[in-house]
């Protein structure tokens, strides 16, 4: 019976990212070395590394920002160098990377989760600016929607980047040190939406993170796997119905309920 | 005297005007990646090509221009060899700028050289080609930021995320640089080689000093600049001041004023 359901599971959950005997080079020294990663549907994986063992240099890897100097990377099963579903890909950066003088609003950088590359040359529409008010209405940042991001506290711009990589329904979110720089409190309640919507949603994690602790929480305490520096932690999430697929729409509004009933 | 009859004064008016429309519009992009000095450095290569142009006897302002695509790529490509040295790129290549136009400029003494006109500026000097060559930048640099102007602003805003988007962040970094180099080259002969990267970077100070979103932030850039050139062109032309000058010192005080307006509404 264990082996059937495992079966199943395989079945059904595809690989959203690989990679196979990846290595890369930097000025003569291996950053990553033979890597060997499978990163299935619903999957959450936590990174975790010291500075410098190759956390940043693996993400821009699996987004085709640098060219491994050896093995092949896939993303929903097709090789890097060719992908283009690159609306399928949410992201949330690191928040110190933000400029605190940006002029922009809450409401033009969640919009700007639409601007990939197959919306090149295409003008905005109005199902764009319901996209971008539902995902402002999830993470509870409506009122803050004409606001210029660099006045928001830190809690409240990884509600922005976090909506921003929610608007286009993404069914792999990657996060790269997310909570960093923001206080114990904040960053338990980020954790949290993560998580809930890791347990609820149809969606693939990859988080970047020093926080070993927070990490540990969820992921359980052994890496599932560890090359070189980097530690691997993985927890499939088994609650959703198998490949149920649910819009947005609905993702965020639960979500959102969720989080109501929480504060 | 009336200014307003005379054709020099005319041409010089309407390339003020298109000037003033292109510079805030990429100046804007140029200040938030933080490369406000690259106005300067491809200004300096240009002068060069304009040194040059007069030596070899080919139109200076398009020698200019081709200087200061190639100093674009040329620092591209520097700022890849020195990565984390970014800036290192643009001090070379503004010295090298300097260097190589001073020496045109002495081998070319005894040619009838304006070197004074290229770097403080003129209006006295637009002639009709030069007019066709800023009409023609204009509306490319127009068309540039109108088409790209979703992938742009988050190329601008966060990079790697433009990355993860798939847009082709290197060709729309170099593109930018190339359109910042066309801008620079020609305006130099209205606002001169000196002060161009301030048609860049001031107009854009004042609407970052009280702007709130990005789309007001560059509408108003482009009606400080405006209004800047226009009243400089009009106050240089009467008491036969420089006009690059008296353009850039009133952008400085719409800037004390707009950072005067900043403290009092506590934005």
């Amino acid at each position: 019976m264990m082996a059937d359901s495992k079966k199943v599971n395989i079945l059904c959950h595809d690989s959203i990212i690989s990679m196979d005997q990846v290595s890369f080079q930097y000025e003569g020294r291996n950053v990553i070395d033979h890597l060997d990663l499978t990163i299935l549907q619903r999957d959450f994986v936590g990174l975790i590394g010291s500075n410098g063992a190759g956390k940043t240099t693996l993400l821009k890897l699996i987004v085709g920002l640098l060219k491994p100097s050896s093995g092949e990377i896939r993303l929903f099963g097709q090789p890097v160098s060719q992908f283009n579903g690159w609306d399928r890909i949410g992201y949330v950066p690191q928040k110190n990377t933000l400029n605190p003088l940006f002029p922009a609003t809450v409401k033009e950088v969640v919009m700007s989760g639409l601007f990939g590359k197959n919306r090149m040359f295409k003008r905005m529409k109005i199902e764009d600016q319901d996209k971008c008010n539902e995902a402002l209405h999830a993470l509870g940042i409506e009122d803050l929607a004409d606001i210029r991001i660099g006045k928001l506290s830190g809690g409240q711009q990884q509600r922005a980047f976090l909506a921003r990589s929610l608007i286009n329904n993404p069914e792999l979110l990657i996060l790269d040190e997310p909570t960093i720089g923001i206080d114990a409190e904040t960053q338990e309640s980020f954790f949290h939406m993560i998580k809930h919507m890791h347990q609820r949603h149809n969606i693939t994690f990859l988080m970047v993170s020093h926080d070993v602790e927070m990490m540990q929480s969820y992921l359980g305490n052994e890496p599932q796997h560890t090359v070189g520096k980097l530690k691997f932690y993985v927890k499939h999430s088994h609650d959703l119905d198998d490949c149920v697929d649910d819009n947005l729409a609905h993702t965020l509004r639960d979500l959102r309920h969720h989080l109501d009933l929480h504060s | 005297m009336d200014i307003f009859t005379l054709d020099f004064f005319i041409r010089a008016l309407i390339g003020g005007v298109l000037i003033g429309l292109m510079a805030p519009m990429i100046g804007l992009f140029v200040v938030l990646r933080r490369l406000s000095m690259i106005g300067d450095t491809l200004a300096h290569v240009s002068i060069a090509g304009v040194a040059l142009g007069f030596l070899i006897n080919v139109y200076p302002l398009l020698m200019g221009l081709v200087f200061a695509v190639v100093a674009a790529f040329a620092i591209e490509y520097l700022r890849k060899t020195f990565r984390s040295y970014a800036e290192l790129s643009i001090a070379i290549i503004l010295s090298g700028g300097i260097a190589l136009a001073s020496v045109l400029f002495t081998l070319g003494r005894g040619f009838n050289m304006n070197v004074m006109s290229y770097l403080f500026g003129s209006i006295l000097t637009l002639n009709e080609t030069d007019l066709w060559l800023v009409a023609i930048v204009t509306v490319l640099i127009v068309l540039f930021v109108l088409l790209f102007y979703k992938e742009l602003f988050l190329l601008t805003f966060d990079e790697d995320a433009a990355s993860v988007s798939g847009l082709p962040a290197r060709w729309l970094n170099i593109t930018l640089t190339v359109m910042t180099a066309l801008v620079v080259s020609v305006a130099i002969k209205i606002v001169g080689a000196l002060l161009v990267s301030a048609l860049l970077t001031l107009p854009v100070a004042c609407s970052l000093a009280v702007g709130k979103g990005f789309r007001p932030t560059l509408l108003m850039a482009i009606v400080f600049s405006e209004i800047a050139v226009v009243g400089g062109l009009i106050i240089s032309g009467l008491w036969n001041l420089a006009p690059g000058g008296t353009i850039v010192l009133l952008l400085i005080v719409f800037l004390l004023g707009t950072l005067t307006i900043r403290k009092g509404l506590r934005i």
